[in-house]
């Protein structure tokens, strides 16, 4: 009977010890949260925040190193999304709205290496060997990537420029009295 | 007939006493003409033209691209000068695709023009072709294309025409006149119209301020039984697509619908005569009747330009200014935009052009808002200004749209009563334009998203192929070595 | 003449000619009347008060826009420190010193207006908050009622002695009289019936005669420096409805329903309530209704909010009278009705175009 208590005591004791061990050299590292922001961010790794890809960056933004607009390409947007998720107000006061670069090619300077398209993380370069390569302004996110690619630098960021359809009215200036 | 209230509107000085009494008259050809190549609403048309090519009046010069778009026409004859880009009749002075025209003076139709003995006889598919081969959108100055209004027959059941010659807008006389003095061809063009959407009930609404119209309208209708003429209060903003209909017919189009989901289409007098040119001449839309006013015009005019024409043609041949203006408007006041300069082109939905005054303007320095509540009172959709504006000005556009920011018309008349002069059209459009831009701005963030999984993937799969590729030689040389070795031991 | 330049704007472009001047103008316009008229009754101490009231708000108001470094001279010929400061006059003692107008200045102006971020910002009536903290903190000088003594005639006080009461302080003996309705809320205390109080009011109250309704409504009576003529104070309200500065639903909505409650709970205790007309005739009502109310930026926007508001003030202001320890409520009720201004208006929104009043579209229905 003593025996009996005593060793189920033993082996409880030892079991209970090791799993606390476990849980604790043995724990998972990764947080869902993480996960939820990677999958808001672009991913196309582009790196103009700062951080080597979109998974380093989201990590930093949940763990609060990063704030939640430093994502470029994301804009506003992705901004207004993570700040969703992370429960924080979107400042974007502190932030430089900077218009969108939009890679363009001069088509005089390009020798069709294809270094450029074949960095571009969203085909957003078309083009073949020795062929002049053009770029799409849709696809194009502004990475900068194949501006450092290329070789001639034959590729300029531009400024997206306005149309009819994506122009509208300015915000009215701050009143004067008031 | 009886017609039902309206909430809201304003009454501001109509003005049109300036231009009403003064004949339509054709302006003379001008020296050059820059055809923009989107004069409507949906997507751009592409040339048809090369630089240097002769076009007969009527040609061809664009094609339109998609559902939802229109073709535009060699407005005379002559030569092409250039297929290249020109500043936009759009207030944010941007250029656009434009074709260049050099008319050789001779206005000479090109011999394809022919017209249709007997409209009534055609399918009325057929009509809508035509209307939409003809170019021609709607000439309120919303532009849209009227051949795919005209096919709303087969998506909704529809009973009534209703024919939108209200012309709130002050200033504005060109659909007044185009109703007094071309009456019967105006008719012709709606019974074709009603016709082609096979609704049997017109009914053609006029504002009591022009009774010369609604009386030769009248007389022009009374051999037609199924037309009526609605005598409507003179009151901005009446001609409101869905507020006329509500004003005729006493139901509200359901927010974000088209007055089709109440079975009502509704057309523009301008664009009844340009079906009925179209139709009866084979004309595609190349001209339209434009109202040069306002107290800095020499001399107030209703003039048949080419479209195309520069405004400065326009201007010169109305006398020019008498005093510099304080705005250049394309447009009525209320609504209209403000041109960023003369040199720009007549396009088919400028249904004038004023030169304003400061006095006529009135535009004072903003107060801060007294909440007064004017502006709630004016509003025709049953908005809170006020409100609007303090949250887009604080940078709440969510906030705005829960309040209806993107039920707002843009009439204006909510700034027109405001007594602190706070720019609240300005506020919703910035804000309107703002939300587009951010739903832009999302589409492309899955747009990119898409495409970085695509190349991704792609990456993937070559890399694939090649370690297959590799393993695939590696065994091919594997087996090539042992069969040496095994030769070698034999 | 080949380019227009002007900066880009949107549309429209044509305007009313109503302006945030035109509109303080014309409400100035309409307190005329009754101004003068009670300026005439209570001689020239009321005039020097209601100099200086009016004197401290502009000044406190420029000195205000100067430290918040807004434009000076345009802000300030609003009209609007003017309103104010003629609105907390009217609602003075006359024949107070003149140091609780200029400190009324300093409540209305400074804590309950500028603070707020200036015209437009504030939630409560800047010329109601200084009255109520006037009225709390100096509870005997602004309860120091006088009866009428009217300018040029026999026991009115002579510019000298008009100086001393109002910038010496010296009130002189026998002048001072309750007003009604601080008299009917005295001897209920004492256990008087309110119908034998109305008809010993003017003998008790030091009068030299007893008012009857017609006196309370042309104002002939004791009260606040333009308070008094309801007939007067109704002249300018109707004019400011027929130019359309305000609509006729707060006013109406007040009167009404004081009118109402007092009416109903007179017929049911004539002793201790008193009659809906002397509700309507006495204290600020008719100002209250029409000139304080009314005031844009502290009620709400919509017709059917201020409708709620006018009654919720009728209401306050009948139950203040009849059970609080102040025998005047206007100014309580309307500053309690204030604060409820935001929750009314988002409660009151007009319904959208096209869309139910829950905000959903319209079902779609063709009728044939």
């Amino acid at each position: 009977m003593l025996s009996a208590i005593v060793s189920l005591f033993i082996l409880g004791l030892t079991l209970g010890g090791l799993l606390g061990l476990a849980a604790r050299y043995l724990k998972v590292e990764g947080n869902p949260l993480t996960e939820q922001l990677v999958a808001l961010l672009p991913g196309s790794q582009c790196g103009q925040c700062g951080y080597p890809g979109c998974g380093p960056a989201a990590e930093a933004m949940a763990s609060g190193t990063a704030r939640v607009t430093i994502c470029r390409p994301g804009g506003r947007a992705v901004a207004e999304d993570l700040a969703a998720v992370l429960g924080v107000s979107v400042d974007m006061a502190g932030v430089e709205e900077k218009p969108l670069l939009i890679a363009h090619i001069h088509e005089q300077l390009c020798i069709g290496c294809t270094k450029c398209f074949k960095r571009c993380p969203t085909d957003a370069i078309m083009g073949a060997n020795n062929m002049i390569h053009s770029v799409f302004t849709d696809a194009c996110i502004g990475c900068e990537k194949c501006f450092e690619a290329c070789p001639t630098e034959c590729i300029e960021m531009r400024p997206l420029t306005a149309t009819l359809q994506t122009w509208y009215w300015p915000k009215p200036l701050a009143l004067t009295a008031g | 007939m009886q017609l039902f209230n309206i909430r809201g509107g304003v009454h501001p000085d109509d003005c049109k006493q300036l231009a009403a009494h003064q004949p339509i008259e054709t302006l003379p050809l001008p020296a050059l003409l820059h055809i923009p190549l989107q004069q409507h609403i949906g997507a751009p048309a592409s040339p048809a033209v090369r630089r240097g090519q002769r076009v007969a009046k009527g040609d061809l010069i664009a094609n339109g691209q998609g559902a939802i778009s229109a073709p535009v026409h060699a407005p005379t004859s002559g030569r092409i000068v250039g297929v290249g880009s020109y500043p936009a009749h759009h207030a944010s002075g941007l250029s656009v695709p434009t074709v260049t025209l050099q008319p050789d003076g001779e206005d000479r139709w090109a011999d394809s023009i022919k017209g249709v003995a007997d409209p009534f006889a055609l399918e009325p598919d057929d009509i809508a072709a035509r209307v939409g081969a003809a170019g021609i959108v709607g000439l309120g100055g919303a532009t849209f294309p009227a051949a795919v209004k005209l096919n709303l027959r087969k998506k909704y059941q529809l009973h009534t025409l209703v024919i939108n010659g209200a012309e709130c807008e002050p200033y504005l006389t060109c659909d007044d006149r185009l109703m007094r003095e071309q009456a019967d061809a105006v008719i012709d063009g709606i019974r074709i119209m009603a016709y082609a959407l096979g609704v049997t009930r017109i009914i053609i609404a006029i504002e009591n301020n022009k009774p010369e119209a609604q009386a030769a309208m009248t007389v022009a209708a009374s051999q037609h039984s199924n037309i009526q003429i609605a005598h409507l209060p003179t009151r901005y903003p009446m001609g409101s697509e869905k507020h006329l209909v509500q004003a005729l017919t006493g139901q509200e189009t359901p927010a974000r619908g088209l007055t089709a989901d109440i079975g009502v289409v509704v057309h523009n007098p301008a664009t009844a005569f340009a079906v009925h040119e179209a139709l009866r001449f084979g004309y595609p839309l190349v001209a339209r009747v434009v109202t040069v006013s306002g107290g800095a015009i020499q001399q107030p005019r209703n003039v048949r330009v080419l479209l195309g024409t520069r405004v400065q043609d326009l201007l010169n041949y109305c006398g020019g200014f008498t005093v510099q203006p304080t705005q250049l408007l394309s447009g009525g006041p209320m609504m209209g935009q403000p041109l960023p300069s003369t040199r720009v082109p007549m396009v088919k939905g400028s249904n004038g052009v004023l030169a304003l005054t400061a006095t006529e303007v009135n535009t004072q320095p903003s107060m801060p808002c007294i909440r007064c509540g004017s502006c709630i009172q004016a509003c025709p959709c049953g908005l809170v200004p006020l409100d609007l504006a303090a949250h887009t000005r604080a940078g709440e556009l969510e906030g705005a749209v829960k309040l209806g920011l993107l039920d707002c018309i843009g009439c204006g008349s909510c700034a027109y009563v405001c007594p602190s002069h706070l720019p609240l059209v300005q506020f919703f459009n910035y804000a309107k334009g703002e939300m587009a831009a951010r739903g832009r701005a999302k589409q492309k963030q899955t747009e990119t998203k898409r495409l970085i999984e695509q190349r991704t993937a792609r990456i993937e799969a070559i890399q694939q192929a090649k370690r297959e590729a590799m393993a695939a030689r590696k065994r091919e040389a594997d087996a090539k070595k042992k069969a040496a070795a095994a030769s070698a031991s034999s | 003449m080949s380019d227009v330049a002007s900066i880009l704007q949107s549309g429209p472009f044509a305007h009313s000619t109503n302006t945030v001047q035109r509109t303080m103008f014309l409400v100035l316009l309409a307190l005329t009347p009754a101004t003068l008229f009670n300026l005439y009754l209570f001689g020239w101490p009321s005039i020097f008060l209601f100099a200086v009231t009016i004197g401290s708000c502009v000044v406190l108001e420029g000195i205000a826009l100067l430290l918040g470094g807004r434009p000076l001279m345009r802000t300030l010929t609003d009209g609007s420190a003017i309103l104010t400061g003629w609105l907390l006059a009217m609602t003075l003692p006359p024949w107070a010193p003149w140091w609780i107008g200029m400190l009324g200045a300093v409540f209305a102006i400074l804590l309950s207006k500028q603070a707020f971020g200036g015209l437009g910002q504030n939630l409560f009536n800047p010329a109601m908050v200084a009255r109520v903290a006037l009225l709390v903190s100096f509870p005997v000088v602004m309860t120091a009622w006088i009866a009428p003594h009217p300018l040029f005639t026999d026991g009115a006080p002579d510019i000298t002695q008009s100086i001393a009461i109002t910038f010496g302080g010296e009130m002189p003996d026998g002048v001072t009289a309750a007003t009604a309705l601080g008299y009917v809320k005295t001897e209920l205390s004492r256990g008087i019936p309110v119908s034998q109080s109305l008809i010993e009011y003017g003998r008790g109250s030091n009068l030299t005669y007893t008012p009857d309704l017609m006196d309370l409504a042309t104002g002939y009576k004791p009260g606040s420096l333009g308070e008094t003529s309801a007939i007067l104070i109704l002249l300018g309200g109707l004019y400011l409805i027929r130019k359309r500065i305000i609509t006729w639903h707060i006013p109406a909505m007040v009167l009404g329903t004081l009118f109402i409650i007092g009416t109903a709970f007179n017929l049911l205790d004539s002793s201790r309530f008193a009659p809906g007309l002397f509700h309507v005739f006495s204290g600020a009502t008719f100002l209250g209704a029409f000139f304080i109310a009314t005031d844009y930026v502290t009620s709400p926007v919509s017709i059917r909010g201020q409708i709620v508001f006018g009654i919720g003030i009728g209401l306050l202001t009948w139950v203040i009278r009849t059970f609080a320890g102040y025998p005047e409520g206007m100014a309580f009720a309307v500053l309690l009705m204030n604060s409820l201004t935001p929750i009314i208006d988002q409660y009151t929104r007009p319904r959208l175009f096209g869309r139910t009043s829950k905000g959903e579209p319209l079902p779609i229905k063709v009728q044939a």
